[in-house]
């Protein structure tokens, strides 16, 4: 029971117009791993994301979470969004909030949280990313590695079941990236299911259980970090990996 | 002439000179170089003669338009008809008492707009099926009333509907007046609550989606107050034109300033009122116009320094 994956795709298709994103993805993420998605860009990493989250509906096949498809079109979506976290590559923070009301709307709303008690829970995650002086500022006043962290805190402050985090290094400045990728490792620590997409190479072999290539719109080459870093056995994989160290990301 | 060259030259050079003149004490043993010294100097320079030909040539404006106007024809009769003190005098206590109604026009108006306009607003961007008469409706609507001519909207309901004698519904001037002000401009904040929905950029809602929040919910807690917030500048603009427009209730009869202008210039045939009339819906305006000048500039300068809201 515990080892059923938390999400599955089976021949998943996604298309817009006419160019095929996603051809025929399978995927199966088990509980407290980490998979990481990689591969060129416009390879459908963020699109797989976003159909697993419903921010995009699949022209085909079906995606489960937990056990329950969620890609039926009598599934209660917004029930669906509630159980997983997502992170964004350009934050997405709300503008016109303090960190700590990004942070317990949708435990205040969404979820019915007390005030008081959502905005303990905001202070203690805060507090433990290193952001507890931050709580009453606005957005616009954080670096963009403190803005990704805060956007963590507030994936996280709704429990999720599992944690989509769609490049969200690719925005900061090499010297920031440290910060927030230290935050992924920890929450794998704590045993955070996450499917993660990422540029990162050396982050994705590091902290992956799973890793995905994915290439002309389905998952090439999947296996742990060292088979496919270390022993790809696809030629595009080979190709895609050589044009990475020669750019010096891994 | 010289005078206003001098002093003129004079305030933009202390302008000017405040950053030098302050330097030496903040700065750790900094002394201005030559350089810069002598750049300052062109620039101050620079700066008294760009006022100096400000100056002058306003001047030759001015005096090139009084004369013009004064050796008019008919710049006697006109002074007379449109000039005179006395009415001016006259009028003015008049005109003040009519403009109380159109304040009280504005303000309750100015609310009744604000609310409508959200509400078509938000009527057009519902989605799904079951919503559709209702965006048909409102996007009717705004069409409609953006289309129609406030002074026609304005006869039809201030003398169409009470020729309509219908029980229970008013005759008064004032309320027909502000129902049909109400109407066409609620067509217009409507469209401009619109612009700002739409401008509050895609990731914003989905990342309120993604969080759990229904489609309603995240137009309450975030598009709406981004959308509101970025179009401020706009709603103030609609109000202050609004805030003239409330004179064309007088077409029903309505004592407003401008029916308190018209009733001493029928009876003296003396256009003054009218021009005190003006000036004060200008006087009215101007505060508001500056206002507005303000929070836009206000609004710029976040936006420049990297705020997104």
């Amino acid at each position: 029971m515990s080892d059923a994956p938390v999400l599955r795709m089976e021949s998943v298709r996604k298309t817009f117009g006419d160019s095929v994103v996603l051809r025929d993805v399978d995927l199966q993420v088990a509980p407290h791993t980490v998979t990481a998605l990689i591969g060129a860009s416009g390879s459908g990493k963020s699109t797989l994301l976003r159909c697993a989250n419903l921010l995009e509906e699949i022209d085909d096949g079906a995606i489960w979470l937990d056990g329950e498809e969620i890609t039926d079109p009598r599934a209660d979506q917004d029930a669906v969004r509630r159980r997983i976290g997502v992170v964004f590559q350009a934050y997405n923070l709300f503008p016109h909030m303090t960190v700590l009301d990004n942070i317990t709307l949708a435990p205040r709303r969404v979820h019915g949280v007390a005030r008081a008690e959502a905005e303990e829970r905001a202070r203690e995650l805060l507090e433990r990313l290193g952001l507890g002086d931050k709580a009453d500022a606005y957005p616009d006043r954080l670096s963009g590695g403190q803005q990704q962290r805060v956007a963590i805190v507030r994936a996280l402050a709704v429990r999720p079941r599992l944690l989509l985090l769609d490049e969200i290094t690719a925005a900061l400045d090499p010297e920031l990236v440290g910060e927030v990728l230290t935050v992924v490792r920890d929450l794998k620590g704590e045993g955070m299911t996450m499917v993660l997409a990422t540029h990162e190479m050396g982050f994705a072999r590091d902290v992956a259980d799973q890793v995905c290539f994915l290439d002309g719109g389905v998952v090439l080459e999947r296996g742990t970090a060292e088979q496919v870093f270390g022993d790809p056995r696809q030629e595009r994989t080979r190709r895609f990996l050589r044009r990475i160290v020669e750019a010096g990301r891994l | 002439m010289t005078v206003t060259k001098d002093e003129s030259g004079q305030e933009g050079a202390d302008g000017q000179g405040d950053m030098p003149a302050g330097a030496p004490a903040g700065a750790h043993g900094y002394t201005p170089s030559g350089r810069r010294l002598e750049r300052e100097r062109y620039k101050r320079a620079r700066a008294r003669r760009a006022i100096a030909i400000a100056a002058l040539s306003t001047l030759v404006t001015a005096v090139v338009l009084y004369m013009v106007v004064v050796s008019a024809p008919g710049w006697e009769r006109t002074k007379e008809t449109f000039f005179d003190g006395q009415y001016a005098r006259e009028a003015f206590p008049k005109v003040l008492e009519g403009l109380w109604l159109n304040v009280r026009l504005l303000l309750i108006c100015g609310v009744l707009v604000l609310v409508l306009g959200m509400l078509i607003a938000v009527a057009r961007t519902l989605p799904g099926p079951v919503f559709f008469p209702l965006r048909a409706l409102a996007a009717a609507y705004t069409d409609f009333f953006r289309g129609l001519p406030l002074i026609i909207n304005l006869m039809i309901v201030v003398f169409g509907v009470p020729a309509l004698r219908l029980q229970g519904v008013t005759v008064d001037p004032v309320l027909l007046g502000g129902t049909a002000l109400t109407l066409t401009y609620s067509a217009y904040v409507a469209e401009v609550f619109r612009a700002g929905i739409e401008s509050v950029h895609p990731s914003q809602r989905a990342a309120a989606r993604s969080l759990g929040l229904t489609n309603r919910q995240a137009l309450r807690y975030v598009v709406l107050p981004q959308a509101v917030r970025r179009q401020v500048p706009p709603l103030l603009n609609d109000l202050v034109s609004l805030q003239k427009d409330t004179g064309l209730v007088s077409i029903g009869g309505a004592i407003d300033a401008v029916r308190a202008s018209d009733i001493i210039a029928q009876r003296s045939l003396n256009y003054t009122p009218y021009i005190v009339a003006g000036l004060v819906f200008v006087a009215l305006t101007i505060p508001m116009t500056r206002f507005t000048d303000w929070v836009t500039a206000r609004m710029d300068r976040r936006r420049a320094q990297g705020g997104s809201v």
